[in-house]
């Protein structure tokens, strides 16, 4: 059996994840779970969500030898392209499958949280493609860092509502979402945009990013004679991360999912229960929970996915941690070098690849490339002068 | 999970009053404070003054998913002046209320401090009771052993969305009170009576004999009176926060005496 199986019948990896929500959520997250374990096994609903993700969101997405930089490395560097998909991110396969189910459900409606507006603007496309209403959750902080991404949900015609409470960033607009969703709960379907959440979302938005990590594994094998040495992905709430890690949880490839130094959930937290799930979290000595703080908006989350807790607890996944100054470097790096412009999220993985570089001399090394950069050149802008 | 009703002599402090109020055609009436807000001592002085039959206090956490704009400004305004759950039960020691004190927390609160540890610590302070919000049927084993070991009651919660089959487990596994969630949302005051919260009152009160009580979206005294005219009693909520912020504790003890009156049938 695969490592990165179905969770228990309580939705827990190991000791993680469970459905700590509100009694009223209760109904519609069993609901939400028969909807999925059905639809996943009808042969019409993936034929649909694979012709979407072809047609549409132009997968698969290409695998792309990174030659300049591998030399300045002493490394083999692969990149995996999700930034090429429709949307910019990788968020684009969890949001055509999530849309796809809540309509089959007879939802009408779709709320989402987002940090730099990728899931925002992923909902806010399958909605439109949809016909759905959809209403954005986001931090008032990301709003005024991430202006583009807000403008691009509004022309395709979502609500996009700036959250002013806590931290305003991603987890006040996770709580945001889920209190919208606990109040209209008959007709609209929460599309949480990362493997965290109450079960069944963990294990849902795993299995739809887990084409992410088919392609690459095939990939792979066509160019390489086996799998890869390393492979590296950022971690928020981890779902790029995990999609590219089950194409190779059972291969003897090193796993390493790269925390921001201001919010290593797995790396500086305790195990906490929040936002439905229990998890690695960072909290202080009374179990309130710390804000974040990064460089990267889609990465400003104090917790982690459940799942990735349980990969570090069995010592499978490593999850070591970048600075903010590392991230900067690297991001500059593989515009240079190699012509592509990193979303700061992905520039925390290849942050951690080139500081390991000296200890990987001559590995390949398979980095998940999960969003591209567009959205994020006018803070740099600001940042490099 | 055990979830067996317990028999008469097993009901804990708070569960015995309320059912010997209620046998004596009493309404009962629950008060929400958030611990730790400026002058949350003497609004529960007030409250317990002007007929209050238990206080919740509520323990401030950063993310408060149920609760709505007002309950989240209290907490806020709480962990700004660096209250936490030590200052809040030692200050609970000093009360001096007659009546039954609940606490009303998010789980990772509890998760934090450990459960053993956590229901030792109220018990210590002198709170019987706990409710925690987001801690539904499936997940709540764990600390419903250590809150019963420690003679804590665990009040829980039923939602408008819960299919039939559904409320007796819950009502089976409730002690002290079952809580009515008295509309879809989270809580805050509103125009109207939801028309879900006398409903589900009534599908509560047709299948157990724990008290019931309706909480979350009962904004005022004539709220109370209408849905007291099916269960309980009523927790009020953001209604005496909000009057506590805007007005301090004599407003609260002025409004419970209002609401008491109001559902003196």
């Amino acid at each position: 059996m695969s490592i990165m199986a179905e969770p228990s019948a309580e939705g827990r990896f190991g000791e993680f994840g469970g459905r700590y929500v509100p009694e009223t959520l209760v109904p519609a997250c069993q609901e939400l779970e028969a909807a999925f374990r059905e639809a996943w096994s009808d042969p019409t609903f993936v034929t649909e969500l694979d012709d979407l993700l072809r047609d549409y969101a132009g997968r698969p997405s290409i695998l792309t030898e990174c030659h300049n930089l591998g030399a300045q490395l002493g490394i083999r560097l692969l990149l995996k392209r999700e930034d090429l998909n429709h949307t910019g991110s990788h968020k684009i396969n969890n949001v055509l499958g999530q849309a796809l189910l809540a309509k089959r459900m007879g939802k009408t409606r779709l709320v989402a949280e987002t940090g730099a507006g990728q899931h925002g603007v992923a909902s806010a496309t399958a909605a439109a493609l949809m016909g759905m209403s959809c209403k954005v959750y986001m931090g008032a902080v990301d709003v005024e860092r991430q202006a583009l991404n807000v403008f691009r949900m509004k022309l395709l015609g979502s609500e996009v509502e700036a959250v002013q409470s806590g931290s305003r960033t991603l987890k006040d607009a996770v709580n945001e979402a889920m209190r919208d969703w606990v109040a209209n709960v008959g007709e609209t379907h929460y599309c949480l945009g990362s493997v965290m959440g109450p079960h069944p979302y963990p294990w849902m938005v795993r299995e739809f990013h887990r084409v992410v990590g088919k392609e690459a594994f095939a990939q792979c094998n066509a160019l390489l004679d086996g799998p890869p040495d390393v492979v590296v992905a950022c971690v928020g709430g981890g779902s790029n991360a995990i999609g590219i890690f089950s194409g190779f949880v059972d291969t003897t490839a090193r796993l390493i999912g790269v925390e921001p130094a201001g919010g290593a959930a797995v790396g500086r937290g305790v195990p906490g229960v929040v936002h439905g799930m229990r998890s690695y979290l960072m909290q202080d000595e009374y179990g309130q929970v710390q804000e974040a703080q990064s460089i990267s908006a889609g990465l400003d989350y104090p917790g982690v996915g459940p799942e990735h807790s349980y990969l570090s607890s069995i010592g499978r996944a490593e999850y070591p941690a970048v600075t903010d100054a590392e991230v900067i470097e690297a991001f500059k790096m593989m515009a240079r070098s190699e012509g592509i412009i990193p979303a700061l999220e992905s520039a925390h993985a290849l942050a951690w690849i080139v500081r390991e570089a000296p200890t990987m001399q001559g590995q390949v090394v398979l980095m998940n490339l999960s969003g591209r950069g567009d959205k994020d050149v006018e803070q740099m802008m600001e940042i490099l002068g | 999970m055990s979830a067996s009703t317990p028999t008469s002599t097993d009901f804990g402090t708070m569960e015995t009053q309320f059912r010997a109020k209620r046998a004596a055609g009493r309404k009962l009436l629950v008060p929400y404070v958030t611990g730790g807000l400026e002058g949350w001592q003497q609004a529960i002085r007030a409250a317990a003054d002007n007929g209050a039959d238990a206080i919740e206090i509520g323990l401030p956490f950063s993310d408060p998913v149920m609760d709505g704009p007002v309950i989240q400004e209290a907490s806020q305004r709480a962990l700004d002046a660096g209250i936490n759950i030590n200052i809040i039960f030692d200050q609970v020691r000093e009360l001096d209320v007659e009546i039954p004190l609940a606490v009303m927390c998010y789980y990772n609160t509890i998760h934090h401090a450990g459960h053993e540890r956590f229901a030792h610590l109220l018990d210590a302070a002198g709170i019987v009771a706990a409710i925690v919000p987001d801690l539904p049927l499936e997940e709540s084993g764990p600390w419903c052993t250590a809150a019963d070991a420690e003679g804590i009651e665990t009040v829980m919660l039923a939602a408008p969305t819960a299919p039939d089959e559904r409320l007796p487990r819950i009502a089976a596994r409730a002690r002290g009170f079952v809580y009515s969630v008295g509309l879809l949302g989270v809580t805050g005051e509103r125009t109207s009576l939801a028309a879900s919260a006398t409903s589900l009152a009534g599908r509560l009160k047709a299948i157990t004999d724990v008290p019931v009580l309706v909480g979350v979206g009962v904004s005022n005294a004539e709220q109370a009176r209408e849905a007291c005219l099916i269960a309980d009693g009523v927790i009020q909520g953001a209604s005496v926060v909000k009057r506590l912020m805007d007005h301090g504790p004599e407003a609260v003890g002025d409004y419970v005496a209002e609401v008491r009156a109001a559902i003196t049938f």
